[in-house]
């Protein structure tokens, strides 16, 4: 699978959008709880939050692998905008039926101990329950979530966070993560309907998990490029840090945790779509568990390298381990992830392990 | 990102690797008998067999008696036979390393010659690299070859030389005698040598490892006689020589598939319905053992193309070291035991084994600290 010459030239395009519209400042203002607009539009223009939909949905029939590609060039400049989460709403959405919108989505359930219940009332539906922490849910134009329906689970697309009661929260990268509740909230009959076309919650948390990952991946790629640009140019005991063995071996050691970060996501890109949904589990789980260990390794490393600099707010390297401190746990820490591929692996057995591995 | 980043794109294993995969495991199965735990056997005999399955030199060309096929389907061989525990010692050297670097600096008359011995498993070769004072800086070398009438006379030492002791024949590492003044440039008159270990003048002692095992040897060389064919490449170019022997021997995956039969043991242990503390702790490794294949195999597809992974090859090197010697680490977290070599309980001798070989890792075939020079060298930074 190499990579295509699709594929480059978005991915160009796209660091050069993000080049241009995802400065510092961008990403600053965002943390004060004001929703980068003009950068979202810009993105939108491009077709890329909803390019996995169907043409006839209005996206582009666009893999999967690319989309995801997309994701860790617009984490790479720390961009703060649900576009994991509008590709992921618009993908679960446009399967079962339901409405997209052109705006910023987020999707839910995040949390694996989420409870959300559907019950029929007339022609409409009731929805009970609680969404925790969904990405930028009080900047959403639609809110897709995934919810257990009186004959199994289904999928609604709320305009706007759908009459729920909106606690305001916030990751620790000062991206919203705010909490729905509803209570008996009614919804009208075309807001709703059974999953379809490989939707279910399960398949919701994997690709979330794997958007994550992902974006780890590229937040990671940000840190090193910083560190081994950084220690070439600060100067101590007359030469740059960079010249010294103790710096040069950590910078190899992050060097090496980001290479087997992105390793690691495209074993679970290539999963997805997986015709066993066991088996697309077990390698996003390597993924998310892969690129958790390599975060917390490379995050420690590449603020070690910058020494006081990189612990102030005024230098950049925070706007990309804040967020790999955050992600790491989202849609599942590695802890979790790590005990499902262990867990998988063992339900097969040891004598099963290796022909597992190889897929042969 | 104006930082060089190392690459490992994702690649598919071609169907003609995967029906090698199904003849390999079938392969394996009949030899059954001779598969082990990490010992590194030496069995003349299984080299012999391989060599006639075609799996020794399978990259190399036709015509010295190689087999033309792909990387991937070498990858698959050499995986599946570590995975096994087979008896690879006494050919894997010559196909790692001492076959290319023969086929890439070596005349005519040696590639006919040395080439189809090394594919047929008929030759043993091994490294002449390390000596006393000269570990880690090869370029210190003071193992000396004097020009004389019809080829060389060589003088000096050689240290770590593992399975010298069976080989037929040594790649000596060495330097050209200078002046006798100090030469400015630390790798000028590096030369390299197919040297005949039955040649008169050369001794051979054993040095017992920690385990009480004899892999390593000393070679000494008293007025040891080489003829001018058995010159490799140039005088003076030994040092582009080794580098290049050096980047075939770490991109191999026997970096990381040693402790193999290990990991799989503890999942047995672990039975079907571990806890979850005992899931995620072999979780973690399986997902380092994941992707450390999967950069491996993104490797071979590098080399395939013709392009040199000598920054990826260190860096799944030490990754893959790290992993191994966390493998006895976790083990006796998990499953405590007092360890033994020659327990009958087979997780008990492995965690003997692996405890004690697990310093190795990472001092063979280039430091953890050599590699992580070659990968800061790789992002610029030396």
């Amino acid at each position: 699978m190499a990579i295509r010459d699709e594929t480059r030239m978005l991915l160009e395009s796209m660091g050069r959008l993000f080049e241009d519209h995802c400065t510092k400042q961008v990403a600053d203002a965002a943390e004060t709880g004001v929703f980068p607009q003009t950068l979202w539009d810009a993105v939108a223009e491009t077709g890329v939050p909803l390019a996995a939909l169907p043409e006839s949905a209005g996206g582009a029939d666009a893999e999967w692998s690319d989309l995801y590609a997309a994701l860790r060039v617009a984490a790479r400049f720390s961009a703060p905008i649900p576009l994991a989460e509008t590709m992921l709403a618009g993908w679960a959405a446009a399967a079962c039926g339901l409405e997209v919108s052109d705006g910023p989505m987020t999707v839910g359930p995040v949390r694996a101990s989420d409870r959300l219940s559907l019950t029929r009332d007339g022609n409409g539906w009731r929805l009970s329950g609680i969404a925790s922490r969904l990405p930028y849910a009080s900047f959403a134009s639609r809110a897709v979530l995934i919810v257990d329906g009186p004959d199994g689970e289904m999928a609604v697309s709320l305009d706007g966070t759908g009459g729920a009661e909106v606690a305001k929260g916030k990751n620790i990268a000062n991206e919203a993560r705010d909490t729905l509740t509803f209570a008996d909230i009614r919804l009208p009959a075309d807001q709703a309907a059974p999953v379809a076309g490989g939707v279910s919650r399960a398949a919701l948390y994997r690709r979330g998990a794997l958007a994550r990952a992902t974006m780890m991946s590229g937040a990671l790629e940000k840190a090193m490029d910083l560190a081994v640009t950084y220690a070439q140019e600060r100067v101590q005991f007359g030469r740059p840090i960079s010249k010294f063995q103790a710096v040069q071996q950590n910078l190899a050691v992050l060097a090496g945790q980001t290479a087997a970060a992105v390793a690691a996501a495209n074993l679970g890109i290539e999963a997805l779509g997986h015709p066993d949904p066991e088996r697309e589990a077990f390698l996003i789980g390597v993924a998310k568990t892969r690129v958790g260990e390599a975060a917390t390794l490379a995050c420690e490393i590449a603020h070690q390298v910058h020494g006081a600099i990189g612990f102030t707010k005024e230098y950049a390297l925070q706007l990309s381990t804040r967020r790999l401190w955050s992600w790491r746990e989202e849609f599942g820490g590695d802890p979790e992830w790590a005990a499902h591929v262990g867990a998988y692996t063992c339900r097969n057995g040891a004598d099963a392990f290796w022909p597992m591995l190889t897929a042969d | 990102m104006a930082t060089p980043t190392f690459r490992f794109d994702p690649v598919e294993m071609p169907p003609e690797a995967r029906e090698l995969r199904k003849e390999v495991r079938a392969f394996i199965k009949e030899h059954e008998h001779l598969m082990g735990f990490s010992k590194g056997e030496y069995n003349r005999d299984f080299s012999r067999a391989m060599g006639k399955k075609g799996w020794i030199g399978m990259t190399w060309p036709k015509q010295y008696g190689g087999h033309e096929r792909s990387s991937f389907e070498r990858y698959v061989v050499i995986e599946e036979m570590l995975v096994a525990g087979a008896p690879l010692s006494a050919h894997y050297t010559s196909d790692r390393q001492s076959g290319p670097n023969i086929l890439r600096f070596g005349t005519e008359e040696q590639k006919n010659y040395f080439i189809p011995r090394m594919a047929a498993g008929e030759l043993a070769f091994c490294i002449g690299m390390s000596e006393p004072n000269s570990g880690s800086d090869l370029a210190g070398t003071r193992t000396r070859a004097v020009k004389v009438d019809g080829g060389y006379k060589i003088n000096g030492s050689k240290l770590w030389t593992s399975n010298a002791h069976r080989a037929d024949y040594a790649i000596l590492f060495c330097k050209m005698a200078g002046d006798g003044k100090e030469e400015p440039d630390r790798h000028a008159g590096a030369t390299q040598f197919l040297l005949d270990l039955k040649t008169p003048g050369i001794e051979i002692r054993p040095v017992i490892n920690l385990l009480g095992e004899h892999h390593f040897n000393e070679i000494f060389l008293t007025d040891v006689f080489v003829p001018d064919n058995r010159l490799l490449g140039k005088e003076g170019n030994g040092w582009n020589q080794v580098t290049s022997e050096l980047s075939f021997e770490r991109s191999a995956p026997d970096r990381f598939l040693v402790l193999f039969q290990m990991l799989r043991e503890m999942i047995r242990m672990a039975g079907p319905n571990p806890d979850k503390a005992t899931a995620a702790a072999l979780g973690k490794l399986i997902a380092q053992l994941a992707t450390l294949r999967s950069m491996s195999v993104s490797i071979a597809g590098m080399l395939q193309e013709g392009i040199n992974p000598n920054n990826e090859s260190a860096v799944v090197k030490d990754l893959g070291t790290r992993y191994e010697q966390d493998i006895p680490v976790v083990a006796r977290q998990l499953f405590p035991t007092e360890p033994e070599l020659e327990a009958i309980d087979l997780y008990t001798s492995m965690i003997a084994r692996s405890t004690m070989n697990a310093p190795r890792f990472s001092i063979q075939g280039g430091t953890r600290e050599i590699l992580r020079g070659i990968i800061a060298r790789g992002l610029g930074l030396r």
